[in-house]
């Protein structure tokens, strides 16, 4: 691909992050379109159509793999290229390792969905795929661990900048998890199916253990990496506390990996794991909010930036999302709370205002930032980012308004007793109560698709134009010449 | 010595911070963990938890295919709620053949950890196929293939011997066999025998009659043979609840 700036892509490898830029917009749209199409079938299950491929049970992984491994995934692999090259100043290492990390990745993604509508999972939240997809995703990550370490190591800067700390420890973080949980026995040599290695109790420790991890270091530690370059960066401004920020960073790395058992409390997981879990998920709300703090007020004395600049506002509301969710998370950790809330839609809710909220603005704010730099041009719209930023707005804010509602009284119909002491409701009176609610959910994940895809249509136009302004100078010189 | 002690070593050598992340982030797990395999009381010891028939093994591994788990829990909590809704809340051994657990995060249905027994087979068939015509304000999908495709159990004794390397006690040897004999009694152990599974699926679909169907075995017939077992294996008036607590 043309477009690039001939001086900076011979400094840097920009080849590969354009591609991982593309696919993640690509798979943010396959990704949020099967996420409006399930929770559509919530509220109509007609639209299950009786096809066993798309029944809600098979595209729920689909969704999950493709906005988590497919979208998030790739905005990372982009991301920490990105940052890891220009903070490190210096080409990325690796050679056919890297053009690997990009083509595995890929296929991990399309043979995983693939297999799910096939009936193919390991019945493991988030860790579906079976098990020769996890050996290839194995590979995948050694390869990623091996270009992100060998380039840091010939690095032309002395330090090694924060944002490049966070990708690295989850990308550790994402092997030891990966590797542990899919431990499993194939049931033969050409069968995709197995049985997990663990059972009942571990079985669950160890899932909910990897399962908060996708969160605490796929889904959070990384988009901190994305955060501490590019906030800086887009504001112009430096890091509003060094000090702070190493607190973040070792505080969270210590934390996260014990909250894991606040998903299996009051279920037979013994009383002190589960209690262990509640209290360092309380513990973590300190780092966690030490780190949002640190990343708005990356923006003092630019304030007024927001309110012309659109990218800048996606990168604060996500940081705003990420504050709430942290502030929701721990409240949400502590049994009395968890009692209600647990198995209901507020989890639901609490996830997307995390994973929409924070992981997708904070990626959009990002990728709207690095995507003209790459192929050295401007924003073909900066008007459609505004609308694409509302649209995102609003579409959270349904969202999680509905599953709010529907989750708190789920958690209230359950438990209702009337005045003999019997339970007030049938099960399926609590489902049929959550019906205006799937439709709101499924209409604010309508807004943030649309919103998408207007995204989508931006960034093609955007390198478009850079394609075109390059061999229009291309032209020119050799006109010249 | 501390003030040497400066967290620019770590920003200026790879090597370091890689290790120091890597002890930052194994601490929590291994303390989770590791002592859920070493702690004897993490299963209570308790009467009646057998692995699967080999039928519902099969229906198992159709619940795990079609995503039960994404809508429906096995795990009742210790509330009065619970108790009255679903019945004794679950204990670890109740699931300690379970590879893998599929307790589930979300009731978008109801708990399924004591479904079984408490619907007629025809009551299932008819509900897996058509939810809405027995529920109508269901919004489970229907599952109408399950009637029509035939189970494919001619992997089955690769599948039990898999579970076996997991630990599962099915049995390939007498000694085996005998042990189960004294863990299960000789009607369980019989069905435990990996050599003889599919004969003992054929007989416990045919004897069980779950899909209304004699004449050919369907995916129907595991899927109602697991949920009618599901719950039933421990025998709750037999126990004190304070011999539970002590696990809790």
């Amino acid at each position: 691909m043309s477009g690039s700036n001939p001086a900076l892509a011979e400094q840097y490898d920009y080849e590969i992050i354009k591609k991982f830029s593309i696919m993640s917009i690509v798979w943010a749209v396959v990704g949020m379109s099967v996420g409006v199409y399930i929770a559509s079938e919530l509220t109509w299950p007609f639209l299950n159509f009786d096809i066993p491929y798309i029944t809600f049970g098979r595209f729920r992984p689909v969704h999950t793999s493709a906005v988590i491994f497919g979208f998030g995934g790739s905005a990372l692999f982009a991301t920490s290229y990105y940052v890891v090259q220009r903070t490190c100043q210096t080409r990325l290492w690796g050679g056919g390792l890297i053009p690997f990390t990009f083509w595995g990745w890929q296929a991990v993604i399309v043979l995983a969905a693939i297999s799910y509508v096939l009936g193919y999972s390991q019945g493991r939240e988030y860790a579906e795929m079976e098990w020769p997809i996890d050996l290839l995703i194995e590979v995948i990550w050694v390869s990623y661990l091996a270009i992100f370490v060998g380039t840091l190591m010939k690095r032309k800067q002395p330090h090694i900048y924060v944002a490049n700390w966070f990708y690295l420890a989850f990308i550790l973080a994402t092997a030891l998890l990966h590797t542990f949980n899919n431990l499993a026995v194939p049931i033969g040599l050409f069968s995709m199916k197995s049985y997990s290695l663990f059972s009942g109790a571990q079985d669950a420790m160890v899932q909910w253990w990897y399962g908060h991890n996708a969160v605490g270091f796929f889904l959070t530690a990384a988009f901190l990496g994305m955060m501490y370059y590019f906030v800086p960066k887009h504001a112009g401004r430096p890091v509003y506390s060094y000090r702070l920020s190493i607190v973040h960073f070792w505080a969270l790395s210590f934390m996260y990996m014990w909250v894991g058992t606040h998903h299996l409390h009051w279920t037979a997981l013994p009383d002190w794991a589960s209690t262990l879990g509640a209290t360092f998920s309380i513990m973590l709300l300190l780092p966690s909010w030490g780190g949002m703090i640190n990343g708005i007020m990356t923006l003092s004395g630019a304030w007024d930036r927001l309110r012309t600049d659109y990218v800048m506002r996606f990168m604060i509301v996500a940081l705003s999302f990420y504050g709430m969710s942290t502030f929701e998370g721990p409240l949400m950790a502590l049994k009395d709370v968890n009692a209600l809330s647990h198995y209901t839609d507020w989890t639901v809710g609490h996830v997307h205002s995390g994973a929409l909220g924070w992981v997708a603005m904070i990626s959009f704010g990002s990728l709207y930032h690095m995507i003209p730099k790459l192929w050295n041009t401007k924003l073909w719209s900066e008007k459609l980012v505004g609308i694409h930023f509302w649209l995102a707005t609003i579409g959270v804010l349904l969202y999680i308004t509905a599953m709010w509602i529907s989750g708190i009284s789920q958690g209230l119909m359950w438990r209702a007793f009337d005045d003999y002491g019997n339970l007030q409701y049938s099960f399926v009176e609590s489902v049929a109560a959550m019906h205006p609610f799937y439709m709101m959910r499924a209409i604010g994940g309508m807004f943030f698709l649309t919103g998408m895809c207007i995204m989508a249509f931006n960034i093609f136009k955007t390198i478009r134009q850079g394609v075109h302004q390059a061999n229009v100078a291309g032209q020119t010189a050799v006109a010249a010449a | 010595m501390l003030k040497n002690l400066k967290h620019e070593i770590l920003e200026t050598n790879v090597g370091v911070l890689l290790v120091g992340t890597m002890i930052a982030i194994s601490i929590g797990g291994l303390v989770e963990i590791a002592p859920l395999f070493l702690i004897k009381d993490t299963v209570e010891n308790v009467d009646g938890v057998r692995p699967y028939t080999p039928l519902e093994l099969r229906g198992r591994d159709i619940y795990v295919r079609e995503g039960c788990y994404l809508c429906h829990s096995q795990m009742i909590r210790p509330f009065r709620d619970e108790q009255l809704r679903y019945g004794h809340y679950s204990l670890a051994a109740e699931s300690k053949y379970d590879h893998p657990f599929q307790w589930g995060s979300k009731r978008t249905g109801p708990d399924l950890a004591r479904v079984g027994g408490k619907y007629s087979n025809e009551w299932h068939v008819q509900h897996l196929t058509a939810p809405r015509s027995v529920v109508p304000e269901s919004v489970m999908p229907n599952y109408p293939w399950l009637l029509t495709t035939p189970l494919d159990y001619s992997d089955v004794e690769d599948r039990m011997r898999a579970l076996r390397t997991t630990g599962v006690p099915y049995s390939t040897s007498q000694e085996e066999y005998q042990k189960n004999v004294k863990a299960f009694g000789e009607a369980t152990a019989k069905m435990l025998d990996i050599s003889h599974a599919q004969q003992n699926l054929i007989a416990q679909a045919e004897s069980g009659n779950y899909d209304g169907d004699r004449s050919s075995i369907s995916e129907m017939d595991a899927l109602v043979a697991y949920l009618q077992v599901l719950g039933t294996m421990v025998d709750f008036s037999k126990i004190k609840p304070e011999d539970l607590v002590k696990y809790r």
